[in-house]
């Protein structure tokens, strides 16, 4: 089997896109990180790969809103391209800040929840944080349907509490397919209700999360190694490529 | 709210909005679009317009405040806001943000004004109004665009003095007359961009003139010594002794070179960035991390890592005790903290390494040093400019924004530095920054340019004129891409811009094509000739025309005179009463240099670029404070490692400079080991910041300080790599009188990891292994932290500092060797607040409990909190006792217990005591 491509944009300001780039490389996938500007004027086009995956960082420096620029230009730019994506199957994964533009574009949580319902607003602490955390997985995703263990990885964002107007019909329909264990503060690191830390669309093939999985793909980044059990999170890498 | 309290005044509620100012052809629905677009929140935000009655409307009793950024200040939110609803078709032109602050409570007038003054604007880089502030958007300046000529023949030494002082130029009486007689030869005066070029070339900042001059040193017994310049004399002499075969560049780039493995080379750095720190916290520290990381790029370098080490004052200082155009140590501390986190998180840097200090001297003189690690492929930094190459610059259009940033960081601050010194501050840009690294390394990497540095102190002056040092330039202002007209020529040339590279290219299109591709702005403004002059034009008119060896070698060596004075007389104190130790292990645990810094470090992304091996702190909770932070540089395929250690110490410096200096560096070398480095492959970087030189005991300290930099590298073997000074760190009280800082060096030790799977673990691992000190089992109370908080029982001072230990380096091997064979599970740096600190927080880190034998450690002072350099505990499993036993200075002191109790001799304690002091503090 070949190996999906998958393509990364860039913003200036994105900065885990090569963080994003190693884990789907690891996991068998051919990841290409791309300007947005080649996406604008044509030079690359999403019919040419078999994923997206939107990176994290502050894509225009978080100006109005984290995610909320690049959501924009996705739709503005992109938009057309980005529905026929769905509509042929190919997953897509918005991680962190790709998640926040994920969700302005109104991909997420998806087509019962309007754009503008959902946001990912400050975190409860009113900081930034940094910090391992624990997550359970659900199967209502391509990306999470065959995990069974929980995943461990690091968070650094701002702003990741999810707020979601219907977020009942979500929970409803497993759509909250990663959620914060442990209970509270710090666990949860962003006063997330319901311990959310990623959706998936109605589909399941559109996951977006605030934690960065591509930050666990080897043993040695743990910093519970020597003590404790890891939660690699590398199967969900590999279960996106495997539904490309 | 908590810092109105502070300044006691009386407001009861503080409630604050968001303005966007807009300027443009837009209607009614065109605002609403803009609003809901690009404004507010989706879910939870609303809008209203500013002149209508509404939600942000004051009441009856409440008063509006307005505040906005001064025009010219990095206002990224309100370029992007142009941008986008220009993309969107709405002809907004420009777009500026603020904030509207409504006050509840019952305050004057001049309440008011306090209020709006001192805790809700910062004057440096803000405007405010009551009531309605007019939007400032960046258009044109007003002022004078042309070149002027500045007298300088002929005067005496009292008008050239006057010139001097007239335009904040920092030289030396000397130095001016150099100046007055080099344009007399010539027949004509400078040119004002002459003159400002010249003494941002000839600054301390650039020059290093205290560093470099010839310094007469009269010694403890009354003798002299000559010294041609401490740089020479002691840190590049270490160095030149040393001749390590992994040192590719010492002290002649932007940043030192080490070799990695034999793929790869990494670039050190450390800054400081005081000055700017203690009147705009966050911009001072954000742009301190800004260039430090241009420092980097500035030797072709990806920026991999960033580190940070803040000395505050105590945060416990009455306000009113504070002298005029001082900050409280408190609102320094969150905008410092808050600025580092900005920078090194937007352009996606992990902060893996620091420390933050807390001491009286540093109230008025805040300390910023910021450090960065970088990668490069082996050699691949060009360095061979040849004339006909086109002068390319890269990044942020130039501003009006931190002129004169190099002669403002090389004197001292008074109560009127920050009015006059605003425009010498500035806020960083680090999305732009970011696009500036991924444009840099890529043409790196397809060998478009052949020198490249970065636009600090000084911009394009001092950028370009490094750059024609050999050759020669000839630049054309008017091809310099500019934020807004109006700005004279000479601040074009001298604006500090944060976000900026010049690079010199053979051929430019093909690097301009690809700075386009990474929407970063590109311009070539000149050539490199050849001719060795430096010649910048504005159009048709001559700006500068000067000889750049006159620029470069022309000036002066300055002169000085130092005294080291001999150790004031501190008797050890054999015997005195400990009160209650265990009350004071408590006090030291929650000692503002000591107590965790995890709610800090936790706004810091010390995970992006999934290298980081060892983080700040560890353990099964991570909030045990680690020693050497390690990480695996991204991209590397040999499997190894690199790690960092840190060693600062605020107290023993005025008492003891050169023991001072060894101590940090054993305190580096230390922390580094435990991260997993080969001692025997280290590099070091120093900073020094210290008070005025010209004060000759100052300098004296000074002097003592390099002198041990030079013993210590020689004794460890470890060269010094890339060092940097900040001097003039004092504060004049209107009345004349001087607040030096505490004499303070930070060295930063960067070391290989050969096998990183072996690093100690942070904290303690498991119960039933065996404690292993090494070292010797007492220190020194003299300069301690113990000493800070027993000054009932210790007036006069507890005794000698530590004297150096100058045989160390075969106890850092023998840990090291013990790592490499992977048996030392868990360590833990004996360093502030002794060997009981240290038990304790390794301890708690691992949520392991402690036996230690009272038969060595005894209730002395000394053993419990005693402070001396190549100290560590280790948790070693009983069948590797062997191979411990061969270890110098070491012996087994006790156990790990399965308990949550620690028994330090005759202390004993919980982990619980232990958590709520040493953390007690973070919510």
């Amino acid at each position: 089997m070949s190996r999906p491509r998958i393509l990364i944009p860039i913003a200036l300001g994105t900065n885990r896109d090569n963080d994003l780039a190693d884990a789907f490389r690891l996991a068998g996938g051919d990841p290409e990180t791309v300007p947005i500007a080649d996406l604008r004027n044509g030079v690359r086009r999403m019919s040419d790969y078999q994923i997206l995956a939107v990176p994290g960082g502050f894509s225009y420096g978080d100006a109005l809103g984290a995610g909320r620029l690049l959501g924009l230009d996705l739709m503005g730019w992109f938009g057309d391209q980005l529905r026929t994506a769905v509509d042929a199957g190919k997953p897509i994964f918005g991680v962190c800040n790709g998640f926040q533009a994920l969700v302005r574009t109104g991909l997420l949580p998806g087509d019962d929840a309007p754009a503008g319902t959902a946001t990912l607003a400050e975190n409860q602490s009113g900081r930034f944080e940094c910090r391992w955390v624990s997550m359970a997985p659900s199967p209502a995703s391509v990306w999470t349907a065959e995990l069974t263990e929980s995943l461990r990885c690091p968070v650094a964002h701002g702003e990741g509490q999810f707020v979601a107007a219907n977020l009942q019909t979500l929970t409803e329909r497993d759509g909250v397919v990663l959620r914060y264990e442990g209970g509270g503060y710090p666990h949860n690191p962003n006063g997330s209700a319901g311990d959310v830390a990623g959706v998936t669309d109605a589909t399941g093939l559109v996951l977006g999360l605030m934690p960065h999985p591509e930050n666990h793909i080897h043993q040695w980044q743990d910093p519970l190694r020597g003590r404790a059990p890891s939660g690699n999170c590398l199967p969900l890498f590999e279960a996106g490529i495997r539904a490309a | 709210m908590e810092r109105a309290q502070l300044f006691e005044l009386p407001v009861d509620g503080l409630s604050r909005f968001r303005l966007v100012h807009l300027r443009g052809e837009l209607g009614s629905d065109d605002l609403a679009r803009v609003a809901t677009t690009f404004c507010c929140d989706p879910v939870h935000g609303w809008w209203e317009m500013v002149d209508a009655p509404g939600q942000a409307t004051p009441t009856q009793g409440q008063r509006q405040i307005e505040t906005g950024l001064r025009p010219g200040v990095t206002d990224r939110e309100g370029a992007e806001l142009v941008r986008a609803a220009n993309e969107a078709g709405l002809s907004v032109d420009a777009a500026t943000i603020g904030t509207r602050w409504i006050v509840a409570g019952e305050l004057s007038e001049y309440q008011l004004e306090q209020l709006a003054a001192r805790v809700l604007h910062n004057e440096v880089i803000e405007r405010w109004a009551k009531g309605q502030l007019q939007p400032s958007f960046v258009g044109s300046l007003s002022g004078s665009p042309d070149t002027s000529t500045i007298a300088v023949r002929g005067l005496d030494a009292d008008g050239l003095a006057k010139v001097n002082a007239l335009r904040r130029l920092g030289l030396d009486p000397q130095e001016m007359q150099v100046i007055s007689d080099h344009f007399t030869d010539l027949d004509r005066d400078p040119s004002d961009a002459e003159l400002e070029t010249l003494a941002q070339t000839w600054s301390e900042h650039c020059a290093h003139k205290t560093f470099r001059a010839h310094i007469t040193v009269t010694e403890p017994d009354g003798s002299t010594t000559e010294v041609d310049g401490l740089l020479k004399s002691y840190l590049r002499a270490a160095t030149d002794t040393i001749d390590a075969p992994w040192v590719r560049s010492a002290f002649v780039d932007n940043a030192g070179i080490v070799q990695f493995d034999d793929e790869w080379d990494i670039a050190l750095k450390a800054e400081t960035h005081n000055h700017p720190s203690a009147l705009e916290p966050f911009g001072g520290s954000n742009t301190g991390v800004g260039g430090v990381v241009r420092d980097i790029l500035g030797v072709s370098a990806k920026p991999i890592s960033v580190s940070d080490i803040l000395c505050f004052g105590p945060e416990d200082v009455e306000p009113r005790e504070l002298p005029e155009g001082v900050l409280h140590p408190k609102r320094i501390r969150e905008g410092v903290v808050a600025g580092v986190g900005d920078y090194g998180n937007k352009i996606g840097v992990p902060n893996i390494a620091g420390a933050i200090v807390h001491d009286p001297r540093y109230t008025t003189t805040p300390l910023v040093f910021a450090g960065c690690i970088g990668l490069l492929p082996n050699g691949s930094n060009p360095t061979n400019a040849a004339p006909g190459d086109a002068i390319v610059v890269l990044g942020g259009a130039v501003g009006r924004d931190g002129v004169g940033g190099a002669t403002f960081s090389s004197q001292t601050m008074g109560a009127e530095t920050a009015d006059v010194a605003g425009s010498s501050v500035q806020i960083g840009d680090p999305i732009v920054e970011k696009g500036l690294i991924d444009v840099v390394l890529q043409a790196r990497d397809e060998k478009l340019y052949t020198a490249i540095t970065d636009c600090g102190a000084g911009g394009l002056s001092s950028a370009v004129g490094e750059m024609a040092e050999t050759l020669g330039a000839r630049v054309d202002l008017a091809t310099v891409p500019l934020k807004y007209a109006g700005l004279a020529p000479w601040e074009v040339w001298l604006s500090e811009a944060q976000e900026r590279m010049v690079l010199a290219a053979p051929d430019p299109a093909p690097l301009l094509e690809l700075a386009k591709r990474w929407s970063v702005d590109a311009a070539v403004i000149g050539t490199f000739t050849g001719d060795g002059r430096l010649t910048v034009v504005d159009g048709e008119d001559t700006v500068i025309d000067i000889d750049c060896a006159f620029l470069h070698d022309g000036r002066p060596k300055r002169r000085m005179k130092a005294t080291v004075v001999a150790d004031r007389p501190r008797p050890r104190l054999d015997s005195f009463r400990v009160g209650d130790p265990v009350g004071d292990l408590l006090k030291l645990l929650s000692h503002p240099s000591i107590r965790s810094n995890e709610d800090v470090v936790r706004t810091f992304d010390h995970e992006i670029m999934g290298g980081t091996v060892v983080r700040p702190y560890g353990g099964p909770h991570g909030d045990g404070p680690a020693d050497g932070t390690t990480q695996i540089p991204p991209g590397t395929t040999s499997g190894r490692a690199m790690t960092v250690g840190i060693g600062v110490n605020a107290l023993m410096g005025e008492l003891d400079s050169y023991a001072m200096a060894w101590h940090v560096i054993d305190e580096a070398v230390r922390n580094a080991v435990l991260g997993g480095a080969d001692p025997d492959q280290l590099s070091l970087l120093d900073n020094f910041a210290w008070g005025k030189p010209t004060n000759p005991e100052t300098l004296g300290q000074i002097v003592a300080a390099c002198r041990a930099c030079h013993d210590a590298a020689l004794h460890f073997n470890a060269p010094f790599v890339s060092g940097k000074d900040s001097l003039y760190n004092e504060f004049v009280r209107p009345d004349g009188s001087a607040d030096p800082v505490a004499p303070t060096l930070v060295i930063t030790a960067v070391g290989l990891v050969d096998n990183p799977a072996v690093v100690p673990l942070t904290g303690v691992v498991r119960p039933g292994n065996d404690v292993w000190l090494v070292g010797s089992e007492s220190g020194s109370l003299g300069g301690s932290h113990y000493e800070t908080i027993r000054r009932d029982l210790v007036a006069g001072g507890a005794g000698p500092v530590a004297q150096p230990n100058t045989d160390a380096l075969v106890t850092h091997r023998a840990v090291a060797a013990l790592i490499g064979a992977g048996q030392v599970e868990s360590g833990h740096d004996i360093a502030e607040g002794g060997l009981a600190v240290a038990a304790a927080e390794w301890a708690f880190a691992g949520r392991i409990g402690l036996q230690l034998d009272a038969s060595v450690i005894s209730g002395d002072p000394h053993v419990l909190f005693g402070e001396g350099s190549t100290r560590y505990l280790l948790e070693v499993a009983p069948e590797n006792a062997a191979s411990m036993e061969a270890v110098p200075g070491a012996q087994k002191i006790g156990v790990t217990t399965a308990t949550d109790t620690v028994v330090i001799g005759p202390v004993s304690l919980s982990l619980a005591d232990i958590e709520s002091a040493y953390r007690g503090h973070i919510q």
